[in-house]
């Protein structure tokens, strides 16, 4: 299955790169995920619970990233393993470009499936994934670029705690 | 007037009482006194090497009894083929072995690897879920041209390549048949894809093992087409049991169309585990598993050259195919393109010269084997649509190519070693162009062009070889068994009978048609007779059903028994009217003596058989009961001509099937009414062949269409009203009952038709387009009219 895809993030390119190593941002950010501890040197353990079609599977697995060019670009190559509902590899190359003060933020995803998922229909799995990936890059692009004032007040729900944690390490550093 | 019984008369289907009302006993229906249940673990990945399987979860899950894996099978026998092809050197084919669970590696997505027996089937299926499998995955092989490529991954280590054989036939024609196509006037090339198949009969494979500790015997509920075969090949080449210690009983099945003559690991599996277990063990496939481990069918892909002279005539025939044998052998997978597929390959054609080459190939995909017409509807599809790219290319009608070259003497013996015995290629096409109002084409496809559709034509004919087989011949061809049937005629004191017949009946209607033969012979109501199938211990012995061959072989054996039954019966008779036996005639149940009016009943002798107070016993033994085996002297050829009539819509790619006529030769028919269904039913399946089904890979071996989402069947409204005809009857001329069989023709004979219907209607759309490979969707049609 392939994908690919981009969107405008109303950062800088920067603060985007720092967050997509942000092992706290990804799991705040990919749909599903229950835990997701590691670093980018030794890569990521991640356990995800994902329902597709009829078929709802936890999957657990790795995230790797390699072919780091700092502040442009990384490949994220990552398998998931879901016991009886098959398994899920794959990777995705994300490219980072100034774009009129922003970041472009570019994505070709080409992934595999296996077992039960696979036997599914790659209809169904192409329109999930498709989806699933919209859902992490709004999420993410919500989390990079940072709430409303107002929101930060009246909204303490987990994402807008991760938005704050993340922006406020990322002033630090 | 039609006949109202015996031989001729459409006697209702009399199984469709229990069919139509729920009360049909299918293996699923079978549950025995403390059964438990298996679930197996297969493998996600086409390829690759087990490390290890951690089992220690799922043991102490609730309800399991035990789980099995392969080492639990390493001193079990490997799952056997049963037919050995010879390649073009003279070397035997590459055998690899087939465990019933996997031994240190798995070859397709869907290969069993550990097995879970519980109390309960949700149970097994939980702790089978908690195995984990850790498997270091190889790189796989789908792809058959790229499977022979140097290097390529192999299915087996220890086998040479992933060529199961290379087969040249006949090899010693080869160079007349390459110098003929050098020197032809004319050569038409084609490439085609032979698309593979699922077969998805309605009832899902079931297995059920029955282990008696007191009297060591086992016994087997399968969904089998054949019973004996199943015997054979567990009993003797898997777990060792002899015969007298094993059962088999195929009760109803819910159709079989080839995927169910095998032996399955799956039918090992339980039959061992029960003996291990000592209760029994039952086991029904999800529909998810059919897909991934039925064995499927088709799957060649073929170059053929028709050599033409300056007038047209057929001068030779040259083939180059790629069959997929899947990861293993399965039970007949070397036969189907090789002898049920180069014999076929003069069609209905006096072609003289013809050399097919085939290479079979191991991929990581699931074994491929017979599906209803098994070998003969790939040689068909490949001879009649290149027969009628021909025809396009030489600007002819392709009926008339067709007519010019067919064979008309009989007997035939064709370049590729079987001989036709009788047909008449002329009267089945002269009675399709009746059939199907041919003359009124041109006023149709107008009809058709004023709604803005282009309409095609599409006519074929086609050959196969049924009634398999000659034991002889098919032990010289490889086989590992003999293809002879049995049964026995069991006369009952009071006069009914019960005929044990080794023919399974799935669907074919056995249990009408053969008490119409047996009630034809002696002249009682057909109501008198029962038959009596699969099931190893009531049965004499019987290789099944399979290649259109119950009647043919198995109806034989039954009349050849119930011959024995009416001649001791005339003795009996004969004792009884005080008469020569020479002078006793049977008619409508009666026996008389010639040229009088002394008679007495069949009632009246049959009794005396059991009753024996009156009776020669001096010369005959009481009772009344006769067993019959009978091999067939060759192959049985039904035939015919098909004509598809098609709808394109030029926007969209999408085709509609208008009309669809056959015209068969099945010889004599026993049953009108379950001759035509078994002609649509197999039309049916040829259409979704054509038209929908299509089982697709991706390049890492997952197995993409293994749901009815992705896997289109043939629905109601995909098929046309079929104008079928069997009246150009040529009976066969070396069995008794003259008849050829049905079961297979319309799905040999069909997809050409459409095929070649598709192709026409683009034609009169200005679009030339030479071919399109099966399924037609309306997304490959609008490609290729686009291209």
């Amino acid at each position: 299955m392939e994908l690919a895809d981009s969107r405008v993030i109303n950062a800088s390119p920067d603060i985007v790169w720092a967050a997509l190593l942000d092992p706290e941002v990804l799991k705040a950010c990919i749909p599903g995920c229950q835990e997701m501890e590691g670093s980018v040197e030794d890569g990521f353990t991640a356990v995800v619970v994902q329902k597709i079609g009829p078929v709802k599977a936890t999957f657990k697995g790795n995230v790797q990233l390699t072919d780091i060019v700092e502040g442009q670009s990384c490949k994220i190559v990552g398998e998931g393993k879901g016991g009886p509902a098959g398994f899920a590899k794959g990777g995705a190359v994300v490219t980072l470009a100034p774009d009129d003060g922003g970041t472009l933020l570019t994505y070709d995803v080409d992934a595999k499936m296996g077992g039960k998922i696979a036997q599914l229909g790659s209809r169904i799995i192409d329109g999930v994934a498709r989806k699933l990936a919209d859902e992490f890059f709004q999420k993410f692009q919500n989390v990079v670029e940072g709430p409303e004032e107002d929101e930060v007040a009246a909204d303490a729900s987990e994402e807008t705690v991760v938005k704050k944690g993340f922006l406020s390490r990322f002033r630090k550093s | 007037m039609p006949k109202d019984h015996g031989i001729g008369a459409s006697s209702k289907r009399r199984e469709d009482v229990r069919f139509l009302t729920g009360t049909g006993r299918y293996t699923d229906d079978i549950n025995l006194q403390g059964q438990a249940y298996v679930h197996f673990v297969r493998s996600d990945v086409a390829h690759g090497t087990i490390n290890s399987i951690d089992t220690s979860e799922a043991e102490n899950m609730p309800g399991v009894v035990r789980i099995f894996t392969g080492a639990d099978f390493a001193a079990v026998g490997s799952i056997p083929c049963g037919w050995q092809v010879t390649d073009r050197f003279g070397e035997a084919m590459q055998e690899p072995a087939h465990p019933v669970l996997a031994q240190g590696k798995v070859r397709h997505v869907g290969d069993p690897i550990a097995a879970v027996v519980a109390e309960t089937k949700e149970q097994a299926r939980d702790a089978a879920e908690a195995i984990v499998v850790d498997i270091d995955e190889l790189p796989a092989v789908v792809n058959m041209k790229e499977a022979l490529a140097d290097g390529a991954p192999k299915v087996h280590d220890d086998l040479k390549s992933n060529l199961c054989y290379d087969w040249g036939f006949v090899e010693d024609n080869k160079a007349a048949v390459d110098e003929a196509i050098k020197n032809a006037a004319h050569v038409t090339t084609l490439e085609l894809v032979n698309n593979r198949l699922v077969a998805n009969p309605m009832e899902p494979r079931v297995a059920v093992g029955d282990y008696g500790f007191a009297n060591d015997e086992s016994t087997l509920y399968t969904t089998s087409q054949n019973p004996h075969v199943i015997r054979l090949l567990m009993g003797a080449f898997v777990l060792n049991i002899p015969e007298h210690k094993l059962r088999v009983v195929a009760p109803d099945v819910g159709g079989g169309f080839g995927t169910k003559i095998f032996h399955y690991a799956e039918e090992a599996f339980v039959t061992f585990a029960s003996r291990a277990l000592r209760r029994p063990v039952k086991w029904t496939s999800t529909r998810s598993e059919a897909f991934m481990s039925d064995a499927h069918g088709r799957d060649h892909v073929t170059k053929i050259e028709l050599a033409l002279d300056a007038d047209n005539n057929f001068t030779a025939v040259r083939t180059e195919t790629y069959a997929n044998m899947g990861a293993y052998l399965s039970t007949f997978a070397p036969s189907v393109p090789t002898w049920l597929h180069g014999t076929l390959m003069a069609g209905n054609y006096k072609t003289p010269l013809i050399y097919v080459n085939v290479k079979a190939v191991f991929t990581n995909t699931v074994p491929v084997d017979a599906y209803r017409g098994a070998g003969r509807p790939e040689a068909t599809f490949q001879l009649e649509r290149v027969i009628d790219k021909a025809a396009r290319e030489l600007g002819v009608d392709p009926i008339a190519l067709r007519r010019q070259n067919f064979i008309s003497e009989f007997p035939y013996a064709t370049p590729v070693a079987v001989e036709y015995d009788t047909g008449d290629y002329t009267a089945t096409m002269d009675k399709l162009e009746e059939i199907m109002d041919l003359s009124g084409f041109e006023a149709r496809r107008k009809e058709s062009e004023a709604k803005g559709k282009w309409r095609g034509l599409g006519v074929n004919c086609y050959i196969e070889a049924c009634g398999i087989a000659p034991s002889n011949l098919v032990g010289q061809l490889g086989a590992r068994a003999g293809l002879y049937d049995a049964a026995t005629v069991r006369v009952n004191a009071t006069g009914s009978i019960s005929v044990m017949v080794g023919a399974h009946s799935h669907g074919q209607g056995h249990e009408t048609t053969f008490p119409q033969v047996i009630a034809e012979m002696i002249g009682i109501d057909e109501s008198q007779v029962d038959i009596v199938h699969g099931d190893t211990s009531k049965i004499p012995f019987g290789m099944g059903t399979y290649g259109s061959r119950s009647l043919a072989v198995c109806g034989s054996a039954m009349v050849r028994a119930a011959e024995k039954v009416i001649n001791k019966a005339k003795k009996i008779a004969a004792h009884l009217l005080e008469a020569s036996e020479a002078d006793i005639e049977l008619k409508d149940g009666k026996f008389s003596v010639a040229g009088t009016d002394k008679e007495c009943a069949w009632g009246d002798v049959t009794l005396a058989a059991y009753v024996p107070h009156n009776y020669p016993l001096e010369d005959i033994e009481p009772g009344l009961e006769e067993t019959a085996f009978y091999d067939p002297a060759n192959f049985t050829y039904p035939s015919g001509a098909y004509a598809c009539e098609v709808e394109v819509d030029p926007d969209t790619g999408k085709v509609t099937i208008e009309k669809f006529a056959a015209a068969d030769d099945f010889g004599n028919v026993v049953n009108p009414m379950i001759v035509e269904g078994q002609v649509h039913g197999g039309i049916a399946q040829g259409i979704g062949q054509a038209m929908l089904e299509g089982a697709v890979y991706d390049a890492e071996g997952q197995l993409l269409s293994a749901s009815y989402m992705d896997y289109a069947m043939p629905r109601a409204d995909d098929l046309p009203f079929y104008i079928v005809d069997h009246s150009c009857a040529t009976p066969c001329t070396h069995n008794p009952l003259g008849v050829k069989g049905c079961g297979e023709a319309g799905a040999i004979g069909s997809p050409p038709a459409v095929v070649n219907a598709v192709i026409d209607a683009l034609a009169s759309g200005g679009k030339n387009v030479p071919h399109i490979d099966m399924p037609l969707t309306p997304h490959r049609v609008w490609k290729a009219m686009n291209a």
